[in-house]
């Protein structure tokens, strides 16, 4: 329990206590009631029936799952080397000191920031092929997660770096630097470490966003649940396929915010790092 | 700008969509993403967890997969109902998550001299939270609360991919018509662009306003 939510009530005495105790049950009786429910109509519209599972066994479903496995990873690798190298020179852009250079990657970081993911994997997919270019399904995906989350990361990176206290660039300037060893070798370092939490999250982000390729059709793990769903010779297990790639996702996303939660902390404990005000994008 | 004008009917009646799945979304999850909060920082351990849990679940979920769900398995499952209505709850129920989230960070933000004064005067949980902690986390609430809901405006586009009702299934009917697909979706683009810019605008001069009331 956080200590600024502790002082909201006391420590309960015996009366709270068992009103307490009585509400605690009523929750958990709700929520199991929930529960049962829907197991109950999974298990009514036969989503446990053996039949819908025996796809579970069929070396070439797993391999396809396999696959869909590795097409969702490939593209968060590569849509978050390029959003990182991305967000690190629209950063600079907007951090520099010419105006025309800051205008630029202003506009280029809002734009891309107000359009919808969805939005403009649809323009590289469905778009471009009319003015002649052929994109894939996977370099429509990768250079969609690259400009939106690469535009997020750019600003967190400009917070982070801003979040630098003035003393350090004054006394880098101050030691003889210039502009770029400042960058370098001052306000870099200790921008990123404070900000290394958000960008985890945002990793995270960027992980969950791949499953939007499923809607221009690449072949990630959702596109694979609703190809192997639909397959009526293994009885059109939708239901099942759909849970076992929900599980999954969840697990990937669940390890990446793990790492962004330990990473936090780790950064809360430390003396020297700068305490940012949690600025984590929120964005969804 | 012939495509956009040959299809104008089509374009805004698609938007219409888009700003009604918005708005029904946004009351929704607001809603519910304040219930989740108060339970996250209720006295009753069992609240805390069913919140925290939910909060955990949602947000390491793809919104793409939590609407796959409602599109795909929902009318399996349990019965029929419009798509745009469990787009609804689809989008309801991922963004609460990032509510409750923003919500519970406003009230830690608020001095803990403020409820202990509170509980000093003898206020009990409700009262305390209502009446002085609640009042004051708003502020400080308001500007990121907006992003979220500049997200979910955004969001509403992944709706496109099950439907049509919808901005993002534009280019669709264009290209039906033997219209321009790229011009369409950049005239989506751009409709969006003009949605989201009021609302960052907004956005940045609450934040002036009221970051300084502490």
């Amino acid at each position: 329990m956080s200590a600024p939510t502790a002082v909201l009530f006391d420590v309960p005495g015996p009366r709270a206590r068992a009103r307490n105790a009585v509400a605690g049950v009523v929750t958990l009786a709700v929520v199991a009631a929930l529960v049962v429910f829907i197991i109950v109509r999974l298990a009514v519209t036969g989503q446990f029936d053996a039949d819908v599972w025996e796809w579970v066994l069929y070396e070439n479903v797993q391999l396809a799952l396999l696959d869909g496995l590795w097409n969702t990873l490939r593209a968060f690798a590569s849509g978050a080397v390029l959003a990182l190298v991305f967000g690190a020179v629209f950063a600079l852009g907007r951090l520099s000191d010419h105006a025309w250079l800051r205008r630029i990657a202003t506009f280029v970081v809002e734009a891309f920031r107000a359009v919808p993911l969805v939005v403009l994997m649809f323009i590289f997919y469905y778009g471009m092929p009319s003015i002649g270019v052929t994109v894939t399904t996977y370099a429509a995906v990768v250079l969609g997660l690259t400009l939106y989350n690469g535009s997020v990361l750019a600003e967190v990176f400009r917070a982070g770096v801003l979040a630098v206290p003035r003393g350090q660039s004054e006394a880098a300037y101050a030691l003889g630097l210039r502009k770029s060893g400042v960058m370098r070798f001052v306000l870099l370092p200790q921008g990123v470490r404070s900000m290394l939490p958000s960008i985890v999250s945002q990793l995270v982000v960027l992980l969950k966003d791949s499953a939007l390729g499923f809607l221009i059709l690449y072949p990630e793990l959702l596109f694979q649940a609703q190809f192997l769903g639909s397959n009526a010779a293994l009885n059109s297990p939708l239901i099942p396929v759909a849970m076992v790639v929900a599980v999954i996702y969840i697990a990937l996303c669940l390890m990446l915010s793990a790492l962004a939660s330990w990473l936090e902390r780790r950064t809360r404990r430390s003396p020297t790092a700068i305490a940012v005000a949690a600025e984590r994008p929120d964005d969804a | 700008m012939d495509v956009l004008l040959d299809n104008l009917n089509q374009f805004l009646t698609r938007f219409g969509g888009t700003i009604g799945l918005f708005v029904l979304s946004a009351i929704a999850s607001l809603v519910l993403g304040v219930l989740l909060a108060a339970l996250r920082v209720s006295p009753v351990p069992a609240m805390r967890a069913v919140g925290t849990g939910y909060v955990t679940l949602l947000r390491n979920t793809p919104l793409t997969l939590v609407l796959f769900f409602f599109a795909l398995g929902f009318p399996r499952i349990f019965f029929d109902l419009p798509f745009f209505v469990l787009a609804v709850i689809g989008l309801s129920l991922y963004t609460a998550a990032f509510v409750c989230e923003t919500v519970r960070g406003g009230i830690s933000t608020v001095p803990e001299g403020q409820a202990e004064a509170a509980r000093a005067l003898g206020l009990a949980f409700l009262p305390t939270l209502t009446l002085v902690v609640l009042p004051q986390a708003v502020r400080t609430v308001v500007p990121p609360l907006t992003s979220v809901q500049i997200a979910l405006l955004k969001n509403t586009t992944v709706a496109a991919g099950f439907s049509v009702f919808e901005a993002g299934g534009f280019y669709r009917a264009v290209n039906e018509q033997g219209g321009s697909t790229l011009v369409a979706l950049l005239w989506v683009a751009l409709g969006f662009v003009i949605l989201v810019v009021p609302l960052t605008v907004l956005q940045r001069r609450l934040e002036k306003r009221w970051s300084v009331a502490r």
